[in-house]
């Protein structure tokens, strides 16, 4: 998804922007503080880079909450411990009772949580606080304390993505309703056009008498559906924030009006598919579903695009068909170790350089980002002193009273320390791998042997799921390259971006290899080891600027693998060619990767598989007669 | 307490459902796993469950044991019941424990009760949360982002019914029956093949698609959160219709027949798909039998087991790399073939 890269809000594109237009940008997203506030549970997804833009709409919605709401700030990188809270030891200890300290959900009850970056926010971390969203209470199992926290919160995720594939956690996301975007965004054309903090307050008061009809549920599911929106809990949310919009205006129920700007601000951004054919089977309900869209095209330069495709809609990546030929995976005849090969082929970039280092496994173990804490070894991991006492002060009396009842006229150590306290830092990525594949999907690779590449790909995919691999997927036809997967390591994923592979047209090398240094270079700075996996024909006729012509193209290619050489990360080129080609081999050399050719496969699989090719997209089942 | 949405009331998700009754009814099935799209409803059946199911009597400890089976409850249980002591007894919903993300290893298998050990230096067990789970399910949502080191300490645990803590002098055994729930979104990772095997059943829900579906489930969330309580009073009878059918199950549970053809056909699905091991092909009778319970049919046949075989099976493929959606379909041509031949 490339194409969709958020419009930059450069400033030097900004007095070209009409004002009128930035001002409309500004005051729609003031109508999606405005309804949030009135109800926080719908959750704001706010896309913004941070700046006096953002700081205005953020002040803005504190100016619209209640005084006494709590509004807390989630930093990117929190830990578990502190988002839930634990035992705090030091009251503990004073007091001789187990004291609780609230985490940053628990504090956030009855307000507003801001996570500031949220498009780095840790899985685990969304995955509470989704669980804090759904159940409105959190049970809090640490530490020996066992509680049940009110988290009644509103989310406001600032989604500072600049990438289409930087992006919060789906999980997150999902059960954020509304989504908007300041880019363009001004509020200097609507000095004071935002609702005031009186109207808010008796729409949060009004809120509960407020009932949607019939016509607005179904009108916003038949959107939804329209829309390709999976999960229902979207809808849901849209008609909740059509109603938190009647309440601003006071209506008893939601009118078309409010139903139109929850369908803009909660569906219309998460849109996977726009409904552009008309819809076969309805007759009446199409009217008001069409006039909606209708609304929104008319009102396209006042509402914000919001984002245009801001992320790769999650659910289901790559969903059109590929205009191109899709061919068939067919089983490709590997060489049965080659997996082996990988997996030892995999090693920490660093490793290359020669550094000291008491070995891979102790290396990695290290890196990483902190997750969490385990009893462990210190010698090994790293000690967690915080945790480790935390572990170690309950049982302080028992200790003492211990060891001067076993030999009385011991006088008792201050601290009493067992082994089994000891506690170690737990790291991401101890183990991780990722594995980028670089796909030519060109025409001179695709049509020989692409079905074959893809099979070999399913091969390796399989044996990265065993061992619980991260993969990606780089794909380069045309003149350019595509990331078609980032990292996952859902193999359902992979599966679908790999089924909807195109093919046809040139080889721009270059352009490949470097899409997959980049995506290597990431995973190595989170602690994983990423090896590049490039299959080619190596035949390069793109030079990295898009412009066809075989020797620069050659070259770019070859100046590519070699900042992966320099790179340090480890590769393996495959080669698809009809016999090994001496290109494929350079390049290989240049990478200082391995190189294999790839045998061919049974011919008559791969008849079979491009006879059934026009059924396309579905790998998994068209293989089968 | 919290109210939760009725288990009547959830629309569709006839599998997710039926997986959910069939463990009610016969425990030993050994877990659920429900995987799919966000937004499908499936924490929101797992935590209805509790509400649906029959109550249980229990003993007067700590564990909540069973009074009719001594042998099997805890320490406290198995003295009284040798020396034969008369002891109260009491009636309790079944427990729906949640396991929350986050939780610490020393809450999930119980330890230092922290209050006791601090103020009076006295050392303690404080049971964790699998014992809260004891005799009931234990449902863990994200299973697929928990740590690998907890998954094998619950399904160890879940396997042998019994949690065994020792640290540092504290060393306590007490049982921990339960029924193992997980669920998840493949999305973000899926589980390793050897703990999928280790589930009993294995459901992938998805969404609706028709529109009118989709309406009603919306319709119907939104009248819940509007008053839970009037909204829950209106599906209380239907709630109560699927608690009595659940009990009647497990009253006729020990009189459905097996009879040696069923097996053997379960013998040969289970040969046909090239499951692993047995413990397929023993899932899946029972769930049959469960099944059989359940429809009031007093012999387990081909048609319990045909219903069944891609709950029980699926989960269990060898797998075909990448056939992620397609294993549920092997399971059903399988089935289909068998049932022409």
């Amino acid at each position: 998804m490339t194409p969709g890269r958020p419009e930059a809000a450069n400033d030097a594109r900004l007095p070209a922007r009409d004002l009128g237009e930035a001002a409309a940008l500004w005051r729609e997203a003031m109508r999606a503080v405005a309804v949030f506030a009135v109800d926080p549970g719908i959750g704001l997804r706010l896309a913004a880079r941070a700046g006096p833009v953002r700081a205005a709409a953020l002040e803005a919605m504190r100016a619209l909450l209640p005084q006494d709401a709590p509004c807390r700030k989630m930093p990117a990188g929190i830990a578990e411990a502190a988002l839930l809270g634990g035992l705090d030891l030091a009251a503990s200890l004073e007091s001789g009772q187990p004291v609780l300290e609230n985490g940053l959900l628990a504090g956030a009850d009855g307000g507003v949580l801001i996570a500031a970056m949220a498009e780095r926010m840790t899985l685990e971390a969304a995955g509470l606080v989704a669980l804090a969203l759904d159940r409105g209470q959190l049970s809090i199992e640490r530490d020996g304390i066992s509680r049940q926290m009110p988290t009644r919160i509103g989310v406001v995720a600032l989604d500072e993505g600049m990438e289409p594939d930087e992006a919060p956690p789906e999980s997150l996301c999902e059960r954020l309703g509304l989504w908007i975007s300041l880019d363009g965004a001004d509020p200097r054309g609507e000095p004071d056009g935002g609702l005031g903090t009186e109207t808010v307050a008796l729409a949060r008061r009004h809120l509960p008498s407020v009932r949607p009809d019939d016509g607005a549920i179904e009108t916003i599911c038949q959107a939804a559906m329209a829309f390709g929106i999976v999960s229902l809990r979207v809808p849901h949310l849209a008609i909740r924030a059509a109603c938190a919009s009647a309440a601003l205006a006071d209506r008893p129920r939601p009118s078309a009006e409010d139903v139109e700007m929850a369908i803009r601000l909660v569906l219309l951004p998460r849109a996977v598919t726009m409904p552009s054919m008309p819809e076969t089977e309805d007759d009446a309900r199409d009217e008001p579903e069409d006039s909606f869209q209708d609304d929104e095209q008319a009102s396209g330069p006042d509402a914000p695009p919001p984002e245009p495709n801001p992320e790769p809609p999650c659910d289901r990546p790559e969903i059109e068909p590929p205009q191109d030929m899709t061919v068939e995976a067919a089983a490709a005849s590997l060489p049965a170790d080659l997996l082996a090969t990988l997996a030892a082929m995999a090693r920490p970039p660093l490793a290359r350089s020669g550094a000291g280092r008491s070995g891979a496994f102790a290396n990695r173990a290290r890196r990483g980002r902190v997750v969490g804490t385990r009893p462990g070894d210190p010698r090994r991991d790293r000690l967690d002193l915080l945790a480790t006492l935390r572990t170690a002060a309950p049982w302080q009396a028992i200790r003492r009273t211990e060891r001067c009842g076993r030999t009385p006229g011991v006088a008792p150590r201050l601290l009493e320390m067992r082994l089994s306290d000891i506690r170690v830092r737990r790291h991401r990525g101890k183990v991780e791998t990722a594995t980028i594949f670089a796909v030519d999907a060109s025409g001179s690779a695709a049509l020989a042997r692409l079905a074959e590449a893809k099979g070999a790909v399913e091969r390796i995919l399989a044996e990265c799921y065993v061992r619980r691999d991260r993969v990606a997927l780089v794909a380069f036809r045309g003149t350019r390259a595509d990331v078609l997967l980032t990292e996952t390591k859902s193999l359902t994923r992979a599966k679908r971006s790999l089924a909807a592979l195109p093919a046809g047209g040139g080889t721009p090398l270059a352009s490949g290899i470097l899409a997959a240094l980049d995506l290597a270079r990431s995973s190595a700075r989170e602690g994983r080891t990423p090896l590049i996996a490039l299959l080619t024909d190596g035949r390069a006729n793109i030079d990295r600027g898009g412009a066809a012509g075989r020797p620069p193209a050659m070259s770019d290619a070859k100046e590519a693998a070699r900042a992966v050489r320099a790179g340090g990360i480890a590769a393996l080129v495959i080669d698809l060619s009809q016999r090994p080609s001496p290109e494929a081999r350079q390049i290989a050399a240049a990478m200082g990767a391995t190189y294999l050719a790839l045998p061919r496969a049974d011919s008559r699989a791969l008849s079979n598989a491009v006879a059934a090719a026009p059924r396309g997209g579905d790998a998994g089942r068209a293989s089968r007669p | 307490m919290k109210i939760m949405f009725p288990f009547a009331a959830i629309v569709g998700q006839d599998q997710m459902k039926l997986a959910l009754s069939i463990a009610a009814v016969d425990p030993s099935i050994g877990g659920v796993l429900v995987f799919g799209d966000r937004g499908t409803g499936k924490s929101t059946a797992v935590r209805a469950l509790a509400a649906v199911l029959p109550d249980i009597e229990t003993a007067d400890c700590p564990y909540r044991c069973d009074p009719a089976r001594p042998d099997e409850g805890c320490e406290l249980c198995r003295s009284r019941a040798e020396s034969a002591t008369p002891q109260k007894t009491e009636t309790l919903r079944v427990p729906v424990v949640d396991l929350p993300l986050g939780a610490t290893e020393d809450r999930i298998a119980g330890s230092l009760d922290l209050e006791r050990a601090l103020s009076a230096g006295e050392k303690r067990f404080e049971p964790g949360l699998l014992a809260k789970a004891h005799r009931g399910f234990l449902y863990i949502d994200e299973i697929n982002l928990l740590e690998d080191h907890l998954v094998d300490l619950l399904l160890d645990v879940a396997a042998s019914g019994e949690n065994v803590v020792e640290r540092e002098g504290l060393s306590v055994r007490h049982p921990a029956r339960f029924v193992l729930i997980g669920s998840g979104n493949p999305e973000e990772g899926e589980l390793r093949p050897q703990l999928l095997d280790r589930f009993g059943l294995s459901v992938e829900v998805t969404t609706p698609q028709e529109l009118a579906t989709r309406i009603q489930v919306v319709k119907r969330r939104d009248a819940f959160e509007r008053d839970p309580a009037g909204f829950l009073a209106e599906y209380e009878a239907a709630n109560a219709e699927v608690r009595d059918s659940i009990l009647a199950a497990r009253r006729r549970l020990g009189h459905v027949a097996v009879p040696d053809e069923t097996l053997e056909k379960a013998a040969q699905l289970s040969i046909r798909l090239g499951t692993d091991g047995l413990r397929g092909e023993l899932t899946l009778m029972r769930a049959a039998r469960a099944l059989a319970a359940l429809r009031g049919d007093a012999v387990v046949g081909w048609s319990h087991l045909a219903a069944l075989a891609p709950l029980a099976l699926s989960h269990r493929l060898r797998r075909d790399p990448l056939d992620e959606a397609g294993s549920a379909t092997r399971v059903e041509r399988a089935v289909g073939e068998l049932a022409a031949a």
